[in-house]
């Protein structure tokens, strides 16, 4: 399979990746060097193999349905870029907000 | 007495036991070597005021006969592992200024065995990399130089910090991380001992995710003695990680301290002899078979017919779930931000000013086979196929005990070399993603130095959750070897 510039733009607005005009010429021809490397898979009959999702044979464990965790408002948003707002500056356990552009007109 | 950090983690441990040292005389010759050889840019961030800290606490508890696994040991962590209140970065620029509020249940098992930090050590960003260089903070130099070349090599990846510590005796054991090699790989490329456990052995949580299906925590040290005693303080299940295996950890040192083989059947899977192997590691090989055999064990020949198919594999695999755990990094919540004229041309300009180009690649190529259409005929099929390698060495484990491979196709490569094209790179891990892939535990053993005067090991494979016969048989090949080598000026 070999990309070509309109499809890698297409991926890179997918992955939110800000691609410059540039280098979506040589971005496609790595991705498309690695494709066609991947493609060998083909050669593997696959037919009635079930897929495997994960090596670990454990099915997902239940935990009962309550609060274990929280009021730690503060540390949830310490790293918060540019700062958190806080709705009470004085009493940081009653939370606060991350900032982020406006979304709404 | 020899130099403190000459010393193995067992013997500081006996050392400080019989009152030769206490922690803080540890902690400060370690310290010592990390001012020594700050120029092989082995720690991102190097804690010594916290490592002293927690050393003087550490004598206290001794003082009061309380005792743990590690007490007092001074240990590096791979900056993938989130410790609270000390910036962990996975060597990546979009997690500028990260804190974590946290601290990983591998650290913090560390901790309450009596462990001490003295620093985060360098990876390849977000542990995507072979060689070390993806790094933000810029490559680590691998201690052991070419024989009569004075070109800087790399210590592999993307564990690279962790192995050139503990070969460079900064520390006697690090953490690091595996997802398709990246603790075996690197502790071939330095002359230590690299152990990957079993998929669900050590606990994910708080460990910076890359693909959440094959990452697995794990120990470097010199010894195998050493790692065993470090992966015993690792692991464990938690409730916290939900592929966490719940199961009692076992006395895993006192598997690596009785390496009698006799009897134990050591698998080599065929497959393995491929070209673009360097000729000298395809004799050592032929040398770790002969060393299994005369200390008793039985060697096999088995086969493991999709192993040229593990790698494309997973290099589907990987940055699938890479791509989808990385997103994440939005600029949002922590990390770095780069502003935009709305929300999603923040998001856009955040992710390309915060991730390398490999991530870059990585998460694209993850997106592109997620997407619409293409799903089926790559993931899945990747999928399908990974269920064929693990069904290869479940077969091939009827026949054997454990499998010997080399660990690495090359020895440390300069750094720059092998950098033009991804594919070349990706090749470094053909001999440690299939086990990978499969989940199964496998460690890198040094065995011997090639014409250039450079380590190489090999790997031992072993069955899932058995990694007390996989750390019997490397203890046996460690004490057959003999590997004295240390890098010159080290």
């Amino acid at each position: 399979m070999s990309l070509d510039k309109e499809t890698v733009a297409r991926i890179a607005r997918l992955a939110r990746l800000k691609v410059p005009d540039e280098e979506l010429e040589p971005l496609a021809g790595e991705l498309s060097g690695i494709l066609a490397w991947i493609e060998q898979l083909n050669e593997v009959d696959t037919a009635n193999v079930a897929p495997l999702a994960s090596v670990s044979d454990v099915t997902l464990p239940m935990r009962e349905d309550k609060v274990t965790d929280g009021g730690i408002a503060e540390k949830v948003l310490a790293n918060a870029p540019g700062g958190a707002v806080y709705i009470d500056p004085t009493d940081k356990h009653a939370g606060g907000f991350f900032t982020v552009p406006k979304v709404v007109e | 007495m020899a130099a403190l950090t000459d010393l193995t983690l067992a013997g500081l441990t006996a050392a400080m036991a019989k009152k030769e040292a206490s922690a803080v005389d540890v902690v400060d010759a370690h310290l010592r070597k990390l001012d020594e050889h700050r120029a092989l840019n082995a720690f991102i961030t190097e804690t010594p005021d916290k490592a002293r800290a927690m050393a003087r606490a550490s004598d206290e508890r001794r003082a009061r006969g309380e005792t743990g696994l590690l007490e007092g040991v001074p240990l590096a962590i791979k900056d993938l592992f989130c410790t609270e209140g000390v910036r962990t970065t996975a060597a990546s620029h979009i997690l500028e200024g990260f804190v974590p509020p946290y601290e990983s249940t591998v650290t913090s098992n560390l901790w309450k065995a009596g462990a001490v930090m003295v620093g985060k050590t360098n990876l390849d960003e977000f542990a995507m990399g072979s060689s070390n260089m993806t790094s933000h903070f810029g490559g680590v130099e691998n201690p052991w130089k070419r024989r009569g070349d004075n070109r800087k090599l790399v210590p592999g990846g993307s564990s690279g910090g962790s192995a050139a510590a503990v070969a460079a005796y900064m520390v006697p054991g690090s953490t690091g991380t595996d997802t398709g090699g990246s603790i075996r790989q690197p502790a071939s490329f330095c002359g230590v001992v690299g152990l990957k456990p079993t998929y669900g052995r050590c606990s994910r949580w708080g460990v910076v995710a890359f693909a959440s299906s094959l990452d697995q925590p794990g120990p470097f040290a010199r010894t195998v003695e050493d790692a065993a005693i470090l992966l015993q303080g690792m692991a464990g299940h938690d409730p916290k990680d939900s592929t966490s295996a719940p199961l009692p950890v076992p006395d895993f040192a006192a598997a690596a301290r009785h390496p009698d083989i006799k009897g134990m059947k050591v698998g080599i899977p065929k497959e393995y002899r491929v070209d673009g192997t360097a000729p000298e590691i395809v004799a050592l090989w032929d040398k770790g078979i002969d060393m299994m055999r005369a200390a008793g064990a039985g060697i096999v020949e088995i086969s493991l017919p999709h192993t040229k198919y593990a790698l494309p594999a997973y290099y589907i695999v990987a940055p699938a779930e890479c791509s989808s755990n990385l997103a994440r990094y939005d600029g949002v919540r922590y990390g770095l931000r780069v502003p935009g004229k709305d929300l999603i041309e923040m998001y856009q300009n955040t992710r390309a000013a915060g991730f390398g180009k490999e991530v870059r690649r990585r998460v694209m190529i993850g997106t592109y086979v997620l997407s619409a259409g293409y799903y089926d005929a790559y993931y899945k099929k990747a999928q399908q196929v990974r269920a064929l390698i693990a069904r290869d060495f479940k077969e091939a484990f009827r026949k054997c005990d454990v499998l010997l491979t080399p660990t690495a196709p090359t020895a440390a490569f300069a750094a720059g070399e092998k950098m033009d094209d991804p594919v070349t790179m990706y090749l470094n891990d053909m001999f440690t993603i299939p086990a990978s892939m499969a989940g199964l535990p496998g460690i890198s053993v040094p065995v011997g130095l090639d014409k250039d005067g450079l380590p190489l090991g090999l790997q031992l494979i072993g069955r899932a959750f058995d990694e007390e016969t996989m750390l019997k048989a490397a203890a046996a090949l460690e004490h057959a070897a003999a590997f004295k080598g240390r890098a010159a000026g080290f």
